[in-house]
Parts: C-alpha cells; structure tokens; sequence
C-alpha cells in the first residue's frame, strides 16, 4: 500500500499529486473546453444572424460576396498576383543585405569612417520620412523621364528598387537596434580574447543581434508584401489593378474582396511563424526564471 | 380547346407589353427631350422662341481649340464645333450673320438655371447626371478611341490595327479606352493600366509604354496642348453605344425639337459626316484599317 507520504521516493521526478485533486482538475478542464465551444458556437451563430439579418444584407452580399465574380475573377487575379510575389521575393534579398550594411555603416566608431556614418543616417532619415508611394512616382516616372543612356525604364523596376529603398531605412534600423541590444561586455569579452573588431561583429554581435530582431524582421516583410500594391501606380496590371480593372467594369466589388483574400493568405502563415518564433524566443531569454 | 383558348388571349397580351417595353425603352435611349417631331414649317427663324428673336445665340467657351474652332474664332465658321454650329444655324433658317456668340465657361454650361445662350456647343458629353439639369440635343458627334503616341514611337506611323497589336499600350482604368485596347485591339502584351491620364502620359513621356489609348478629343487636346512631340497615330470608328455629344440647352427650351429636326436632317443628308471629316479625320487622325 502506497501512502501519500512514500510516493515522492518512488517515482521523485513526477511531483505529488492528490488524486482528488487531479480528479477535479480533469472535470474542469472538461468543463471549460465545453463551455468555451459552447460559448464561441452560440456568439459565432449570433453574429452570423445579426449580419445576415439586417435589411442591407443582400445587397453586400451581392456586390461584395458574389461567388460568380469571384470564380470569373480568380484566375485573372492568381497570374496578376504572380507580380507580387515577384517583386516581394526579389526586394525582400535586396533588402535584407542593404539594411544590414547601412546599420553596420551607422556602427561605425572610427573617426575616419565619419562620412560614411553621416551618410547612412541621412540615407534613413530621408527614406524613412518619405512615403513610400512618394518614392514610387518618382522613381518610377521620373528616372525614365531623364531618358539616360543604359538606365533601364522598366516600371516593375523602378517600383521595385523604390520599394526597396524604403524598406531598407526600415529594416536598418530594426538591425541597429539589434545590435545595440547587445551587451558591451560581449563586445569586451571577445575582443579580450583575441577577436578582432570585424570578427567580433561577425562572430559574437551579429549572431546574437540578428536572432533577436527576427520577429520585428518578419513584421516589416509583411508590410513590404502589402505594399507591392503600390507599383499598380506605375502601370503594371498586378493584384489589385486587376481587381480594380474587374470591378470598375461591372461596379462589383467581390474582386477586391478575393484579392484581399490573397494577401491574407500569404501573410498569414508569416504571421503565425513570428507569433511562433516570439513566443520561442521570449521562453528561451526567460529560461530558468520564475 | 380551354388551353388554346387562354393561349390565344394571352399572346396579344403578351405582345403588346413587350412592345410597350420597347416603346418605353427607346424613349428613354433617344436623348432627353425630343417630345413632339419637329416639320420644318415650325422650326423656321421666325417661329422660334430664340432668346433674341431673329438671332440665334450660340455659347461655346473661350479659347476655343482646334480642331473644334480656328483661331479662337468661333464666328469664322472654321472647325467641326463652328462648321456644327452653322449648318445646325442654316437648317433652322439663319443666315450666317444672324449668328451671335457667346462665352461660356464649360463647368457653368450644364449648371441648372436660366442660360443666355440658345444652344452651347463645347464638346459637352450627354449624361444622365447633367441631363437632370439641362436638356441635350441628339448628339452630333460619337467619340471614338484613338492612339496617341511620341513621334520617335514604334508604331508612331501605324495604319492597321495588326500593327499595333505588337505595342505596349496604356490606358486609364476603368474606361471605355481599356475596354477598347483588351476587346478590339487585344494586343499581344499586357497593357499598362494608369490611375488616370496623367500617369499615362507620364509613362508615355519616359518611354514606358509605345502609345496611349484615350478618345479623339482628348487625344487632341493632349498632341496640341501639353505634348511637342506627340501625335494622333490614328483613330478607330465609332463604336455603338459611345459617348455623345450634345448641344446643351437649359432644362424645357423650346427649341430642343427643332435643333434635333435640323441635327436629323444634317445625318440624314451626310453633311454631319462630311464636316466631321473635313475637321476630326483629315491627315491629323486618319482611321486605322482593319
């Protein structure tokens, strides 16, 4: 016989727990798992009622919902949307090496890379002060506009290249900011182990920096994959002219709404990945701590 | 016997609501006011309530452009809106110095209210919005679609529709030019698709696409007065149910049946055609071959 007082030198890993007690800890959580399906599928079910009960309805459902336009519409908005991600895939790498030279460049504490310092604080004060849009029109219209000799005048270019000078002041700084969180005694303890200063950023700093700033990251690509939009102004039919192209001929709005659709779709698994890596990365700075 | 019986009573039935559908519908499809079919007998110069009588007053605005007036004369009789003006004129039965003219400015002509002009002819397209205001003659003029391109432009000496097909072409979205360009042209590239016209012809300027699509007054208005080294490559003919202008008069006047008499005898008669010719086709804007 097994009294409450000898379990703990039988089995010492798993705590002692009083039977009665895990008992009503079971029905509980039972309870709760019912009460909280219960409670999502009765809101849910009255949220439903309420919206498609009010006299409006059948209008938004008609013009916003309508399952002809959005079969008709999706094909031509998938190849459209193909741009996106395009641009996104090809700004995302142009952005990532560049920020991470500009932070670096704004690291720098030599008195002769003083220019260099100047010119990578003014490189993301501007860019991070302009609109993106701004930037769009005018490097989209206006650098073809010069007519220069072996500058290419493709608007998908341009709207990507202006998308990523933006971003890049963005991303920069979310870098910096990485670094700077690094603790000066990492910096000092590698360098007293011999470190140069470039192996001490390559080796020691950036590792630690990067990993930090991960989730930020993500969140700056998801903007950046929202605002591939943008290049529309300069002509190309992507996702959201080719919504706008649908439903400008037949004043229905369900192309927006599938074009909507698209981009949630994409960034929803990138969203949960940074819920995700938040979540690991504040457990594993938490660690040991109670 | 009973079921051909009611068959038999219900066809008449049947065929006289389809009729009066029919009837209702072309009145509502033939311009606003045209209550009572003018003889000539009535639409004399002397039997019409002019404002003036024994003058017909025309309204156009000031500058009046090419190709719709020379010289910024609208009494020289020179340019389609001119030509339009006194040939309407002389069916009613006024001679050329019985013509006075006034200066409208194009955003007041279709305002509600009492107007000191008998008809106004400034490229005023009918719609059912400024129908509610002021009252359209039939129009005398269709807009057709034309392609606007820099003079150094691939296709800058286009004649046939083929020819253009291989070109980068814009538009503004959601206008008939788009619809115009992915219907009747279906060139081999995508078109680019512009916010508005502006952003066109800025891609056209930087050499981004090989030629706008837009309609013939804009088009001309474009090539004369903002580009140096743009032109018409061609036109398209009309296509059914275009855009129409109209010879605006205020809301109940009473010469809307007499000026559409005389617009009807003008078609009739081919001297509409021919004026149109003379002045929106000649060498600036010959039409594209099939």
């Amino acid at each position: 016989m097994t009294t409450p007082a000898e379990a703990p030198l039988e089995a010492p890993l798993i705590p002692y727990v009083d039977p009665q007690r895990h008992a009503r800890g079971k029905r509980k959580a039972r309870r709760d798992a019912v009460i909280a399906s219960l409670s999502t599928v009765v809101v849910f079910a009255v949220l439903a009622f309420l919206v498609t009960a009010t006299p409006g309805w059948d209008a938004v459902k008609e013009t916003f919902f309508n399952w002809d336009e959005a079969v008709a519409a999706w094909p031509t908005l998938l190849t459209a949307f193909a741009l996106n991600i395009k641009i996104f895939l090809i700004a995302e790498v142009c952005i990532l090496i560049l920020a991470l030279v500009i932070a670096l460049g704004r690291g720098l504490r030599a008195p002769v890379a003083l220019p260099i310092r100047i010119l990578c604080t003014v490189y993301v004060d501007f860019f991070r002060g302009v609109p993106t849009i701004l930037v769009i029109l005018l490097l989209g219209f206006g650098v073809p506009a010069l007519q220069l000799k072996g500058v290419p005048n493709s608007p998908v270019i341009w709207g990507t290249v202006a998308l990523i000078l933006s971003y890049t002041a963005y991303v920069a700084e979310v870098y910096r900011a990485g670094i700077e969180s690094i603790h000066p005694s990492q910096r000092a303890a590698a360098r007293s182990l011999g470190l140069s200063s470039v192996q001490t950023t390559r080796y020691v700093v950036l590792p630690q920096a990067v990993r930090r700033v991960v989730p930020p990251l993500l969140n700056d690509f998801i903007a950046l994959q929202k605002e591939t939009a943008l290049v529309s102004l300069l002509g190309p039919i992507e996702i959201l002219r080719a919504a706008q192209i649908s439903a400008s001929a037949n004043f229905n709005y369900t192309a927006y709404v599938v074009a909507a659709l698209f981009f949630v779709a994409i960034t929803l698994p990138l969203t949960r990945f940074t819920d995700w890596l938040q979540k690991r990365d504040t457990r594993r700075r938490m660690a040991g701590v109670r | 016997m009973r079921r051909s019986l009611l068959i038999s009573a219900a066809l008449p039935a049947v065929a006289a609501l389809a009729l009066a559908g029919c009837a209702s519908e072309a009145e509502t499809t033939t311009s606003s006011a045209s209550p009572t079919p003018a003889s000539s007998a009535d639409c004399t110069a002397e039997n019409l309530q002019t404002l003036n009588a024994g003058t017909l007053t025309i309204g156009t605005d000031k500058p009046a452009y090419p190709p719709y007036f020379e010289d910024d004369d609208p009494s020289n009789g020179k340019g389609f809106e001119s030509a339009v003006a006194y040939a309407v004129a002389d069916q009613l039965g006024f001679s050329q110095d019985q013509v006075t003219w006034v200066t409208v400015p194009f955003n007041k002509s279709y305002a509600p209210g009492a107007k000191d002009f008998d008809f106004d002819i400034n490229q005023i397209s009918i719609t059912p919005k400024r129908q509610k205001a002021v009252d359209f003659s039939q129009g005398y003029y269709t807009v057709n679609q034309a392609v606007v391109a820099l003079e150094d432009s691939p296709i800058a000496n286009a004649t046939s529709l083929q020819e253009l097909q291989q070109a980068k072409l814009g538009a503004q979205v959601g206008t008939t030019s788009l619809d115009f360009i992915t219907e009747t042209i279906q060139p081999t590239q995508q078109p680019m698709v512009y916010n508005d016209t502006n952003d066109a012809k800025s891609a056209l300027e930087a050499g981004q696409i090989d030629g706008i699509v837009v309609d013939l007054p804009t088009a001309y208005y474009v090539t004369a007065a903002e580009f140096d080294n743009a032109k018409i490559v061609g036109q398209f003919p009309a296509q059914e149910g275009g855009e129409e202008f109209g010879l605006l008069m205020a809301k109940g006047s009473p010469l809307v049946s007499c000026v559409n008499y005389a617009l009807t005898n003008l078609k009739d008669s081919g001297e509409l055609q021919q004026i149109q010719d003379e002045w929106l086709v000649g060498k600036d804007a010959p039409y594209f071959t099939e």
